[in-house]
């Protein structure tokens, strides 16, 4: 592996990093769209700072950028807050607005900048290591990795410094305005957090793919936890994760590498969404299943409990019976019973079904309970 | 001017704003129904998803037919809303998670192949990538008939369904309960959703398209309560910006149609929400501030009608400096005593004294009358 390669994959696991950590709190605020229009909007505000100051990494750039993701948000709560426009519409009309004018910018003055749509959309990681940063004659590594880090860092010390605020406005705003942790403010240093980072990761990844990078790593968290610190952690290294194979994806197809990115991140989903332990999709079928037969065993027990040593027993306690008395499917019966005499409850005797000593406590049990 | 005349003689303008007026109008029609089923931002998400399909559909088919590839996004788009459907109702992952998931990464997917497309020496892949941002220019009269159709298609299952989709977007379990197959229901106008993107995706592109869904329907939606002249009113709008934006991005080099749609679209938006009557923001602001006049006025006649009833008679004068002491704000009492005179409430009887007309008088009883909590009449 050569040393541009390295530094990408530096800079790819930086980025999405750096991403998750904001985009925990606006999966947990049902705000991700939130993400979608601030990564849009700050496009205007990017390709401004560019004429005005030539460098995409320069602070004046940030700075202007960020402010334009803060005042959208301003400007779909003041739409919203009209009524005259439903907020999941407030967005979907002021980003795209915002987004065409960025574009209109940039395609006009095609000729005269070092900005094009191409780079709007998939970033230019690819070309991220030419950028170097030089102090005092010595070359010290991309210019992106140190921003990049820089943006994370200012990340992690924002959440470990209002950690407790976060936690509490994200998940009982009431509350938190009750104990005067000002849950508005948290709201927007949060939305300007997500602006920084939009605007830093737009370099590497581009503006659309940023949504993916704030999405996903925390949304496949959420399925492996319900600690907020523990998700915060599994969220970066997702994300991290992610990036890193999305480089090698991009490697081998010789493609964008901000859409692998993305792509692995979808990959990253999908696999959590169906193993988690506990919240996937695999463990909650069986949980499912089991908790069928588990209640198809009582109904059995107890069905016979009430028949038992009473002159219909010979009547009810039969297998075939049970698509009668107790409409289950014939196939359904059997399995239930077969269950049922694993678990050592119930006993065969001729054609007729027995409780087990076990099986009678079983049904008692479970009469009790219901 | 120049575009204007352009768009009755140049043949390629008229070829380019019938298509953007078609596509305007149908995704304005179906985008009522999104907006009003609270649904915007799936178009968003259904516009993302189509880019794979769009890029997919070359790769297997090797045909830029744009029938072709809207098969392929519609596929892809439909594709990506069963997946939000799915994971939203098998995981505890939220709607808005789900929607902002598949959107990004259905695009970037998109990318991937686009770019690996882009890679491959066969020549013949160059202007996938206008299927990005839409060209107007690029449309012919054939890709304007193929919408045509399709846009027909869609409306005319809105027209056929028109009251089932109705009850569907106001009131679901009303219509379970008379016996509608709301699923099935809901499927189907979501694949008209699904159809009206994907015929927008040429002109205007996989990133904008959900605009020309929302904006003309929220627009449409400040001028109307009700449902049919909304659909009507949003498909005008969408089509008005449709040959606004083509028609400016044919006639201008280096103006990208779907941003320039979008942005006229917007502007439809901005005075709508402005000036529509009754729920344009400039009528109730105005409103609110006659409200408020009217309620400021009322408080001072009242305050005279008070002082005036200490004495024998309802029109005794008084000076404004008391009126002053007994108001709030302080200050206001001079304008509106000369807005209640202007009325014949009050006349001046002196350089500092006021005093209730007749009519002022009997419009004080009455206010008291109907309002005694409000107004303390002691």
């Amino acid at each position: 592996m050569i040393q541009a390669q390295l530094e990408i994959q530096l800079i790819a696991a930086v980025v999405a990093a750096a991403c998750a950590l904001p985009g925990v709190f606006l999966v947990l605020r049902k705000m991700s769209m939130m993400s979608d229009a601030i990564s849009h909007a700050i496009l205007p505000g990017i390709v401004l700072g560019f004429f005005a100051t030539s460098d995409l990494a320069s602070p004046l750039l940030i700075a202007g950028a960020t402010l334009t993701g803060v005042l959208t948000v301003a400007l779909v709560e003041m739409i919203s807050s009209t009524r005259l426009i439903k907020e999941d519409a407030a967005i979907g009309i002021v980003f795209p607005a915002l987004f065409s004018v960025g574009v209109i910018l940039i395609a006009q003055y095609a000729g005269d900048v070092h900005l094009d749509i191409d780079a709007v959309l998939l970033g230019e990681l690819a070309f991220a290591p030419f950028d170097r940063l030089v102090v005092g004659g010595q070359d010290i590594g991309p210019r992106s990795l140190y921003l990049m880090s820089g943006v994370l860092v200012v990340n992690i010390l924002f959440i470990v410094i209002f950690f407790k605020e976060l936690k509490v406005a994200t998940f009982d705003a009431g509350l938190a305005a009750a104990l005067g942790l000002m849950p508005v403010l948290i709201h927007y240093l949060l939305m300007g957090l997500v602006s920084v980072t939009a605007v830093g990761a737009f370099d590497a990844v581009g503006s659309i793919l940023v949504v993916a990078l704030m999405v996903g790593p925390p949304s496949a968290a959420y399925l492996l936890t319900d600690r907020l610190s523990v998700m915060l952690v599994l969220s970066a290294l997702i994300g991290a994760g992610s990036a890193v194979a999305g480089y090698w994806m991009a490697h081998a197809l010789d493609a964008s590498i901000g859409g692998a990115m993305a792509t692995m991140v979808g990959v990253a989903f999908f696999f959590t969404w169906l193993l988690a332990p506990d919240k996937g999709y695999v463990a909650r079928q069986r949980r499912r299943t089991r908790q069928r037969w588990t209640f198809a065993t009582k109904m059995l027990t107890v069905h016979l409990l009430s028949h038992e040593g009473l002159p219909e027993a010979a009547e009810e306690c039969r297998e075939d019976h049970l698509t009668h008395h107790l409409r289950w499917e014939p196939a359904f019966a059997t399995q239930a019973v077969k269950t049922a005499m694993s678990d050592g409850l119930v006993a065969r005797s001729g054609p007729l079904l027995e409780l087990t000593p076990a099986g009678r406590k079983h049904a008692a049990r479970a009469v009790v309970e219901i | 001017m120049d575009v204007l005349i352009d768009l009755f003689s140049d043949y390629t303008l008229r070829v380019v704003a019938l298509g953007a007026a078609i596509l305007g109008m149908s995704s304005g029609a179906l985008g009522a129904f999104a907006v009003l089923r609270r649904q915007s931002l799936l178009g968003d998400a259904i516009s993302h998803a189509a880019l794979p399909g769009i890029a997919l559909a070359f790769l297997l088919t090797g045909s830029k037919a744009p029938l072709v590839l809207v098969l392929g996004a519609a596929i892809a788009g439909w594709l990506g809303t069963l997946l939000i459907l799915a994971v939203t109702e098998t995981s505890r992952i939220k709607y808005d998670s789900a929607l902002g998931m598949m959107l990004s990464v259905f695009f970037g997917f998109g990318l991937v192949l686009l770019t690996f497309i882009q890679k491959r020496p066969d020549a013949n892949q160059a202007g996938l990538d206008t299927y990005l941002f839409g060209q107007a220019a690029s449309l012919r009269v054939s890709d304007v008939i193929t919408m045509a159709s399709i846009a027909a298609l869609a409306l005319a299952g809105v027209a056929v369904f028109w009251k089932e989709f109705k009850v569907l977007s106001f009131d679901p379990d009303f219509g379970r309960s008379i016996g509608f197959p709301i699923r099935r229901l809901d499927i189907g106008l979501t694949t008209l959703l699904v159809i009206s993107i994907v015929i927008g995706l040429q002109t205007v592109g996989v990133v904008l398209m959900s605009a020309m869904i929302i904006s003309p329907a929220a627009a449409a939606r400040q001028w109307t309560d009700r449902l049919g002249r909304m659909v009507i009113l949003s498909g005008l709008f969408g089509a008005v910006a449709g040959v606004t934006g083509a028609a400016l991005s044919s006639a201008k080099a280096n103006l990208p149609t779907g941003p320039t749609i979008v942005v006229a679209v917007s502007a439809i938006v901005a005075v709508s929400l402005l000036l529509a009557p009754n729920r344009g923001m400039v009528w109730s602001r105005l409103r609110a501030w006659r409200a408020g006049r009217r309620l400021r006025m009322d408080a001072v006649l009242m305050d005279l009608f008070l002082l005036a009833t200490q004495h024998d008679s309802a029109e005794y004068p008084h000076d404004r400096r008391v009126l002053d002491a007994m108001s709030f704000p302080r200050g206001a009492t001079t304008r509106n005593l000369r807005l209640l005179e202007d009325r014949g409430y009050v006349q001046r009887i002196d350089a500092t004294r006021w005093a209730l007309t007749a009519v002022g008088a009997d419009r004080a009883r009455m206010l008291a009358h109907e309002n005694p909590s409000e107004w303390r009449t002691a």
